[in-house]
Formats: structure tokens, C-alpha cells, sequence
């Protein structure tokens, strides 16, 4: 291990982050411009032009803001839990490739920060530990909207847990590699090659299950504001709750991206090209995100947990089980 | 679902608008809400509400009124901020000091001040209202045997306190105006009502 090597995986995490931060910003703003467009608004207009300020205004709201610890939370895992949700959402992109590798003045750079075997386990695995921040922060903010959040977001999270592996269990017996440049590379034929084809019931599920995870608007149980206030982000304010916001939105574009190399191709062969429709994939799961939260309703806990148990989880198994025995003959 | 009510019989009847709802019958059984299941499932309604949302996306039929640079036109009745008007041929007040819109006022907000002129004539030396107390109900206007004052479309008055006043000098119509022509003849309270002189009855005798 070099030193060109460790000043290289470096630079990578920091850009990765800063522009990670930055899409974060950029999402709320793309949120609520398409959420107010769909219900015949115009959404943020005032700060700078069609309101494009809005995000500093809002980032300098939230570092200044000043930062409330009450009186009766448990102080130390109160103040972590944000930085649990925003340092693994971060931490989940260190094996997912953004860009095909290219070469500048001679350098080929790799766009990912580790290329690990077993790269899809890792994503999923760390975006598990982010649990623990709406888990840890609920429990301990003693507030009772807090509580019932955390308890639902322990519940929602065993339930489509189950639904991720499953249905990435089938796509991945077909590649034979965990690793997320394999899946892509498996893909690189074009777009008869993508695994949505062969795994129309895997993606479907892990499409549903990505909702749960990210907490998302029909899956939106963990902080729904007409329920239990803001859930776990009841009682925090200022930079602590902007944290887990910008956990939830980093997430948000992680699994679009990890949506997007597994089932729709990719980045493609490694060229500009599919390098933009990557881009323009992830785009589109980030806005059908959004869409779904300015048209659905939300489900009951105990609905979601029907349908991850009793359906999805029968479908998931069922999904291996057939792509088993045809990948037998 | 658009009908037409049928006024001349209320009652419920089967010709009357009532109708029950029609409710499909809740599933008794395993394979009946399996069946449910599978029918809501495959019947794409969800699909439906995302287009009609994506429809209003496309559309773009914006209905946002970007209310300091945009307003939305107020009603000719709308009773908001006093105005205190001119006579249009001489320029002079109209207000002739009868005070009754002091003697009306039930939030007791109007107050004004008037000394007989070297003319003999009544002249209004102070009037102020004070819209911290005033209620906007219109009985001032409607009072006015002069139509002198009015209520005015302008009703944004934030103000640094909570009692804040208007004084003559704000609501009357200032010359330069009236000579152009600008001040407009209110048709709210206590205005003339276009065609009112055909409803004049004439006093009948008999009293």
C-alpha cells in the first residue's frame, strides 16, 4: 500500500462526500420543486433565482441554529444517533462505483473508493447500521412520538431487510459475485443484457424494499408527520436533525445508484455514453422517489409488515427457488 | 357525479337524489381476500395516481399567486383601509363634520375634530382612525351622508404596533389625484346602487 494509493482513496472520499453533501442539498430543493409542481405550486421562488438559493438559506439555518439538548434524553447516544444515520450513509458508498474508470493526463482512476469482493454485502450491511440512528435517537430522546418512531423503524426494519437479501439473492446466483463492478460488467452487453430482464420479480422487490430503507413516502412510517410529529426527529433541532437529513437524502441517491448498477446495467460498457445514462437511471429512481410521495398515501406499520412478511417474502423466496432450478438445466 | 336536485319532493324516496354507496362486500374467507389482494394488486390504480400527478407536472398549470409582486383583484365591496374623498367638480371635502360616523363606530376608533370656517362653513381640522380597534364592518361608510368616507382596496397595513392610525392627510384624495381623475367613486356600503332611483317608492299619504 503506497502513498499514492492512500492520497488517492483519500481524495476520493472527500469528493465523494462533498458532492454527496452537496446532492443532498440539491435533493430537498429538487423535492420540493417537484412535489410543488405536481400539486400546481411553485415551490421555493424568493431566494435567488426560481429559488435556487434555498438550499444555503436552509444550510445556514441549520449550522446556526442553535443545538437543543433537553433536559431528560440520554445525552451521549442522543447526540450520536444523527452522526450514526449520516457517517453510514456515507460510509455505504465506498463500494459503489459512480463513473467507469477513465484516465487523465496518464492516471487511470478507479471511481470508486474500494473496490471489496464482496461490495453489494457491504452496501447493504453498513445501510443497515444506519438504523441505529433513527433507533438510538428515538429511544433516547425521551419523547413518546420518539419512541413509537424508533420502535417502527426496528419493526418496518426486520421486515424489508428480509426483502433486500432475498431478492438480491436471485441476480446475484446468476452473476456469481457480490462485487458491484462485476454486476455492471455482467451487464455490459447493452440493454438486453440487464439483469431487469431476467429479474423483473427481484427488482420490483428490491424497488418496494429500497422504499422501506430509505423511509420513503409509501413507507414513509418512521417519521410521518401526521402520526408521530417527526418521529425520531422530534426533539432534535439545528445541525443534529439537519444530519439525519441529509443521511436520509444521501441514502436516497445510494440506493438509486445501487438500483441501477445491479438490475438496469449500470454504467453500461465503461464508455461517456452509458456513464451518462447511469447518471440519468439514478436520476430517475431519485425523481420516482419523489413522485410516488407527491401521489401515494402512506401504509400502516402493521400493512407494511403484511405485505413484507406474508407477500413480498413468499414472492422473494419463490424468485431464488425458480432462477435456482432454471439455472440448474 | 353531477344531478340535479329534486326540489319539489325532499323526501327519501327511491326517485330522490339519496342513493347508497355502493360498497363491495368485505371478504369472508381466506380465498376471498387472497382474491382482493390479487385484484388490487394487478388493477394498476396506483399507476393512476401517479399520472394524474405527473399530468399537472406536464400541464404546468401553476396556480401559485406570487403575492407581493402578483395580487389577486379584490372585490368592489371590499372593505378595507378608509378613504376620506373630494368633491369632483370643486376639489373641496366632502366631509361636512356631521360626525356620524364617530357617533356609529361601535369599535369607537373614529375621531375627529372640526371648527366653523371664516365662510361660517364646518370645517374637519382632525380625523384619525385607529386600525389597531377597527373592525372594518363598514358602518362608517354606510352612515355618510356624503359619501365622503369610503373603504379603499388598500388592506395591507402592517404596522410596528399594534395601534396604528390613519390621519386625514392619508385618506383624503390629494388634489394632484383628483384632477386627474384617479379617485375612484366607491360602489360599496352606503353607495348609491346603480337603478335606484326607479325602487324609489313614493311616501305614501296614508302615514
Amino acid at each position: 500500500m503506497d502513498a499514492a494509493f492512500i492520497i488517492e482513496t483519500i481524495v476520493k472520499i472527500v469528493v465523494i462526500m462533498l458532492i454527496f453533501s452537496a446532492l443532498a442539498g440539491f435533493g430537498t430543493y429538487f423535492e420540493r420543486k417537484v412535489l410543488a409542481f405536481m400539486q400546481r405550486r411553485l415551490g421555493p421562488m424568493h431566494v435567488g433565482p426560481y429559488g435556487l438559493l434555498q438550499i444555503m438559506a436552509d444550510g445556514i439555518k441549520l449550522f446556526t441554529k442553535e443545538d437543543i439538548v433537553p433536559q431528560n434524553v440520554v445525552k451521549p447516544i442522543f447526540k450520536i444517533a444523527p452522526v450514526i444515520t449520516a457517517a453510514t450513509a456515507f460510509m455505504a458508498a465506498a463500494a459503489i462505483p459512480f463513473w467507469p474508470q477513465f484516465t487523465v493526463m496518464g492516471y487511470t482512476v478507479h471511481p470508486i473508493v474500494a473496490d471489496i469482493n464482496v461490495g453489494i454485502l457491504y452496501v447493504l450491511g453498513v445501510m443497515a447500521i444506519g438504523l441505529y440512528g433513527p433507533l438510538l435517537g428515538g429511544m433516547a430522546s425521551a419523547n413518546k412520538w420518539s419512541l413509537i418512531s424508533a420502535a417502527r423503524s426496528a419493526a418496518i426494519f426486520i421486515s424489508y431487510e428480509v426483502i433486500t437479501g432475498l431478492s438480491l439473492l436471485a441476480p446475484l446466483m446468476m452473476v456469481g459475485s457480490l462485487s458491484l463492478i462485476d454486476i455492471n460488467n455482467y451487464q455490459a452487453g447493452g440493454i438486453t443484457n440487464w439483469i431487469v430482464w431476467s429479474q423483473p420479480v427481484a427488482f420490483i422487490l428490491f424497488w418496494i424494499a429500497a422504499f422501506a430503507e430509505t423511509g420513503r413516502t409509501p413507507f414513509h412510517l418512521v417519521a410521518n408527520d401526521h402520526e408521530i410529529i417527526d418521529g425520531f426527529g422530534t426533539e432534535y433541532s439545528g445541525m443534529r436533525w439537519g444530519l439525519f437529513f441529509i443521511g436520509e437524502y444521501a441514502n436516497m441517491f445510494f440506493i438509486s445508484f445501487v438500483m441501477a448498477i445491479i438490475f438496469l446495467g449500470g454504467f453500461g460498457d465503461g464508455t461517456i455514453a452509458g456513464a451518462v445514462q447511469l447518471i440519468l437511471k439514478v436520476a430517475f429512481f431519485f425523481f420516482f422517489f419523489l413522485w410516488t410521495r407527491a401521489a401515494w398515501p402512506d401504509v400502516r406499520p402493521d400493512q407494511l409488515m403484511w405485505l413484507c412478511w406474508k407477500v413480498l417474502m413468499p414472492i422473494a423466496v419463490l424468485n431464488v427457488i425458480v432462477t435456482g432450478i432454471v439455472m440448474m438445466f | 357525479m353531477h344531478h340535479e336536485e329534486p326540489f319539489k319532493d325532499r323526501n327519501v324516496s327511491e326517485q330522490s337524489a339519496y342513493y347508497f354507496v355502493d360498497i363491495e362486500a368485505y371478504p369472508e374467507n381466506g380465498w376471498d381476500k387472497f382474491k382482493q389482494v390479487a385484484r388490487r394488486t394487478f388493477s394498476g390504480e396506483l399507476f393512476v395516481g401517479l399520472w394524474v400527478v405527473l399530468r399537472e407536472m406536464i400541464k404546468f398549470d401553476i396556480h401559485t399567486v406570487q403575492y407581493p409582486k402578483e395580487k389577486l383583484p379584490i372585490g368592489p365591496r371590499y372593505r378595507a383601509v378608509h378613504k376620506l374623498l373630494r368633491l369632483w367638480e370643486s376639489g373641496y371635502e366632502r366631509c361636512i363634520g356631521c360626525g356620524l360616523c364617530e357617533k356609529i363606530c361601535i369599535s369607537d376608533c373614529i375621531r375627529m375634530d372640526t371648527r366653523i370656517d371664516e365662510n361660517s362653513r364646518k370645517e374637519v381640522t382632525e380625523y384619525s382612525i385607529n386600525l389597531g380597534r377597527c373592525i372594518f364592518c363598514g358602518y362608517c361608510a354606510e352612515v355618510c351622508p356624503e359619501l365622503a368616507i369610503v373603504h379603499g382596496p388598500r388592506f395591507e397595513n402592517a404596522s410596528e404596533q399594534r395601534a396604528h392610525f390613519v390621519i386625514k392627510d392619508d385618506m383624503l384624495t390629494p388634489l394632484d389625484l383628483l384632477k386627474a381623475g384617479e379617485q375612484a367613486e366607491y360602489p360599496g356600503f352606503g353607495a348609491v346602487i346603480p337603478g335606484s332611483d326607479a325602487s324609489v317608492k313614493k311616501t305614501p299619504l296614508a302615514y
